[in-house]
């Protein structure tokens, strides 16, 4: 892990984030990102791969049990939507180790579909970001890293980082955007007729969706935020 | 100057495609970025086209094995902001739920198109950067308003 040398003399830990996703473009795009936001990245195709990274794959029950060094992350963000083990099963296997189920866990997903949401948030996710992801997306991610961190080291590891999938939500801070939420660029699977001739399809959302060949660059970030809007009305 | 200026323009109108993906990925260290994973999309896509042509060109059409071909493109379009091929993809997902042969194959064909049209403006934005970057000059950077 890089040391970075902070002002007063104390030093801090860059912080590790394993990146898991089975799109090579993605895997570009999220490594970009979070290099970009300062942090040391490992990125893997396959939920597999990560937990042969951690050191909790099949082949190991505990990666105390012998000499193997599993990788050292503060942060895991995955794909929901890959081949053999899903995002979720991935956040699954997390959870359920006694040595990992600290580390945070942000699910990505292209699909914003609230009962996935819901269950990866039941499952212990820290957040889940709507993709494409954005450089805000991992700028708030930062947030739970350092939280972890400083959890993690002062006390004696017994506690997870944050208190788990819901109360990572009540800790966030909203985010300052503002416009047309993102059903309209990404709309769920059950939706129809994209042609530019079509009209607004009625859909859950709170606001009509303008055609999406006209859709305002700027989307809200996160469907939790869509989750709080939506339960005011 | 007037290649400058094309280029602004350019990317005025790239912008309603990649969202900012130039500003925020993009900087002086890493000035191929964006070329890469264009790069990368273009490699993936290329072998899902085929892939999907052979797919639906089958006796027996397998639609889950399409869905999936699809689903990936959709969020690699996604990805670099290639709106209106992500947009044939959902439509294309739905043709696929219903099994449609003749609708999918309309689909792909709408998705081959707009994946040339991506490409095309893509290659002519890089070709203009080039030649400023040859004539000396500096690529404008956009401003942002949202």
């Amino acid at each position: 892990m890089n040391r970075v040398m902070e002002r007063d003399g104390v030093v801090s830990e860059q912080v590790h984030v394993l990146a898991v996703d089975d799109s090579l473009v993605d895997r570009k795009v999220i490594e970009r990102l979070l290099k970009i936001s300062a942090c040391k990245v490992t990125v893997v195709d396959s939920g597999i791969s990560a937990l042969q990274l951690l050191g909790l794959d099949e082949q190991r029950t505990t990666s105390e049990s012998d000499d193997f060094v599993g990788l050292k992350v503060d942060l895991i963000i995955t794909d929901y939507c890959m081949p053999g083990m899903t995002g979720y099963d991935l956040l699954k296997k997390i959870k359920g180790s006694s040595t990992f189920r600290e580390i945070p866990v942000v699910i990505m997903s292209s699909e914003n579909i609230l009962p996935r949401i819901d269950r990866c948030l039941e499952e212990g996710a820290k957040d889940f970001i709507v993709k494409p992801v954005k450089l805000s997306d991992v700028k708030r991610l930062k947030n739970y890293m350092s939280t972890a961190t400083r959890e993690v080291s002062a006390a004696a590891g017994g506690f997870g980082g944050g208190g788990g999938g819901g109360g990572g939500i009540n800790k966030r801070k909203l985010s300052d955007t503002s416009t047309v939420d993102d059903m309209s660029s990404s709309p769920p699977s059950i939706s129809p007729s994209i042609t530019p001739s079509s009209s607004s399809s009625p859909s859950d959302s709170s606001s009509p969706s303008p055609s999406p060949l006209s859709s305002p660059i700027r989307a809200l970030d996160s469907p939790i935020r869509r989750l709080k809007m939506s339960s005011a009305d | 100057m007037e290649v400058g200026h094309q280029v602004g323009q350019m990317q005025r109108q790239w912008l309603d495609y990649t969202r900012s993906l130039f500003i925020e990925l993009q900087d002086d260290n890493n000035p191929d970025f964006v070329v890469e994973v264009v790069s990368l999309f273009f490699q993936d896509s290329h072998k899902l086209l085929n892939d999907l042509t052979i797919a639906l060109d089958q006796k027996s059409v397998d639609f889950k094995k399409i869905d999936a071909h699809v689903h990936q493109l959709k969020g690699s379009s996604s990805s670099i902001g290639a709106q209106r091929v992500k947009n044939c993809c959902i439509a294309f997902r739905n043709f696929c739920e219903e099994q449609n042969t003749d609708a999918c194959l309309k689909c792909l064909h709408q998705v081959k198109q707009e994946c040339c049209l991506v490409k095309n403006k893509l290659e002519t934005l890089f070709r203009l950067e080039q030649q400023i970057m040859a004539a000396g000059g500096s690529i404008p950077m956009m401003e942002l308003s949202f």
